[in-house]
């Protein structure tokens, strides 16, 4: 398959790019606007604690071009299910698409997921017909059980956010992404465009990066530079890599008697 | 005793102060490369012998609060409701024992007080009044937050130390943080210091930010008053009971702030003054021991410090702040004074100090909480 031809689709619907932006940590509305349009990032998310949905001057949501980004509002902070299907029907009636990027983070220090609480938003919001896409630890069970209650992705993280150490869940992302029958999302600590490139040559659908990006000395130059990543990443993916060994194999010294 | 009493009674003041001074360069060397520093390290990173890393203390607090919390700075400003109070905290412009002009808004009034900071766009707000439950009580509290709940994204409070039941009551009314300083962690000094009215029991004192976590408050903001005793060992205490909040109380964010003492309207000489070194290095090696807290300046210090220390870790600063009841209307009217409780040093408004972030590479954040959180 020509990489041209190869688009992400959630939901039924189609994206060129297989790299989402966050919009928190930036030094300011106009370069998180650059750092967007460096991206090509289409699917991009913004907390809905750290947003006025009803000031068309807030300084994230002015910075998010509606003709080539769909805004995914997330939940960020949500102690409870309770708390997160609020939140997403306030951003819904405010105007918002019936996306959501639900995250249920009960600890405020590290925003660990809660997967128990997640599952039963997950539920209830795709019941009330929204695109849920959730955010959770690398648990390969619970990234089935969300796929049967009918969420668009799974967003499993790769470390904790804002660490920017890579994929520290790696045996556990292969593990959800060979299962998976939904997008796989790598989503949170990812720190370099190297950790988005391995991301996407395992074969996850799409990487999520935020601080990263963010907290460059040139935030518009490395979004570009995951951008790039991203397809490389995905290339090389779909051109079938090598398989790696632990050591040199030029030679049989085992079995090379039979010859 | 149970809680953070128990870990603080079980470390005399002293003998912290004695073990952070013999601190070696060793200790130092070691608490720096330590992934994740204990109260050992916390000790050796606040110790004189760390004075000359304080450089690298620096590089290092910059680039954790960098990847935690980016080019970002909160901003919040505090409302004093009333400068009434049954203590008599030695140190304080709102002390019971000496005369001054004293006031206590009314719902109303608050409400406008309010309508000045929303209209330079504050939305997030800090209650703040002296121990007078008489006039400060619940219902009155309630009823200001039910006011204010709708100019504001975030409504904090910094009033007497209330029973559990009192926080989640307050919860219940839109109420979502809790600041309550322990102004020092010195018994000997606390007691000197505070010597009558609800305040003299500092046991109470330390338990009530649990209580605050019990309640499920969801913002809980610890603080020493920098000039009372030992900085160093006040600082070893204070990161010492965020961690111990972090562990038991986990789901409530929790912020440190380390106000130094000014001269207040009580003309109070603090008997230990913290210096500009000894301040930088304690935000410092307290952002290295927690790396996910939220660090809080307020406008006690100059608005050329403040620019400076923000790379250090500040993720919350007050801005535009009047520290008497009904000071915003009285700026505009030019009316009435009460007594503030301190002076401030950063005349600055929100405006100019979000100006001043932007020159530095930092976004002023006005609203990072939703009451749609609250339901």
């Amino acid at each position: 398959m020509q990489a041209a031809d190869d688009t992400l689709i959630i939901a039924g619907r189609s994206f060129a790019s297989r790299l989402l932006m966050g919009t928190g940590k930036f030094a300011s509305s106009q370069v998180l606007r650059a750092a967007l349009a460096a991206s090509g990032a289409e699917l991009v998310t913004a907390a809905l604690r750290r947003v006025d949905l009803a000031n068309p001057q807030d300084d994230i949501l002015s910075a998010i071009d509606p003709a080539r980004h769909l805004l995914l509002p997330n939940t960020s902070g949500a102690r409870d299910a309770e708390e997160a299907v609020r939140l997403a029907r306030l951003a819904r009636a405010a105007g918002c698409q019936a996306w959501v990027k639900l995250e249920v983070t009960p600890d405020p220090h590290h925003l660990m997921p809660d997967p128990v609480e997640t599952l039963k938003a997950a539920e209830l919001l795709v019941r009330e017909g929204f695109t849920v896409l959730p955010y959770i630890h690398a648990d390969p069970v619970l990234a089935k059980r969300l796929e049967e209650v009918g969420t668009a992705t799974v967003m499993p993280l790769a470390a904790p956010i804002g660490t920017n150490r890579g994929l520290r869940t790696r045996d556990l992302l292969e593990l959800i992404i060979a299962q998976a029958r939904v997008p796989v999302v790598v989503d949170a600590g990812l720190g370099a465009p190297s950790h988005a490139a391995e991301a996407l040559e395992l074969g996850a659908d799409a990487v999520l990066v935020n601080t990263a990006i963010a907290v460059a000395g040139d935030p518009p130059a490395m979004a570009a530079a995951f951008r790039l990543a991203v397809q490389a990443g995905r290339q090389a993916h779909l051109a079938g890599l090598g398989r790696s060994r632990p050591e040199a194999s030029a030679s049989s010294p085992l079995t090379g008697f039979l010859r | 005793m149970d809680g953070f009493a128990a870990l603080h009674a079980a470390q005399p003041f002293d003998r912290v102060a004695a073990r952070i001074q013999a601190c070696t360069d060793a200790d130092v060397e070691r608490a720096l490369g330590c992934p994740q520093p204990g109260a050992d390290e916390l000790a050796a990173l606040l110790s004189p012998a760390a004075v000359p890393r304080l450089e690298e203390l620096a590089q290092r607090a910059h680039a954790l609060s960098l990847a935690r919390f980016g080019r970002t700075v909160s901003l919040y400003a505090p409302l004093y409701l009333s400068n009434v109070c049954r203590n008599a905290c030695v140190y304080c412009g709102f002390r019971a024992d000496r005369p001054a002009d004293t006031r206590t808004l009314t719902p109303a009034e608050a409400r406008a007080e309010g309508e000045h900071l929303a209209a330079q766009g504050m939305r997030h707000l800090l209650l703040v009044a002296g121990e007078a439950p008489e006039l400060v009580s619940q219902a009155y509290l309630g009823e200001v937050a039910a006011r204010l709940r709708p100019l504001f994204a975030s409504l904090s409070v910094e009033i007497q130390p209330l029973e559990t039941e009192g926080y989640a009551a307050l919860a219940a009314a839109g109420v979502d943080g809790l600041v309550v300083y322990q102004e020092t962690y010195d018994p000997v000094q606390y007691a000197a210091l505070h010597p009558r009215g609800p305040k003299s029991d500092m046991t109470y004192r330390l338990l009530t930010p649990e209580r605050a976590g019990r309640a499920g408050l969801r913002r809980v903001g610890l603080g020493a008053l920098l000039g009372l005793a030992d900085v160093r060992a006040e600082a070893w205490f204070l990161g010492l009971h965020a961690r111990h909040l972090m562990r038991h109380h986990w789901r409530s964010h929790l912020s440190l702030s380390f106000p130094r003492l000014r001269p207040s309207a009580g003309r109070f000489e603090p008997p230990r003054p913290a210096t500009d070194r000894e301040l930088v290095q304690l935000i410092c090696a307290l952002r290295l021991f927690l790396p996910d807290a939220g660090l809080v300046l307020s406008t006690r210090e100059p608005p050329e410090l403040r620019d400076r220390l923000v790379p250090l870790g500040i993720t919350s600063m007050s801005a535009g702040s009047c520290t008497e009841p009904g000071g915003y209307g009285r700026r505009l009217r030019a009316g009435r004074a009460a007594t503030p409780q301190f002076e401030v040093a950063d005349l600055r408004s929100p405006a100019e100090v979000a100006a001043a972030l932007k020159r530095q590479g930092y976004e002023a954040v006005w609203k990072d909480w939703d009451p749609g959180f609250m339901g």
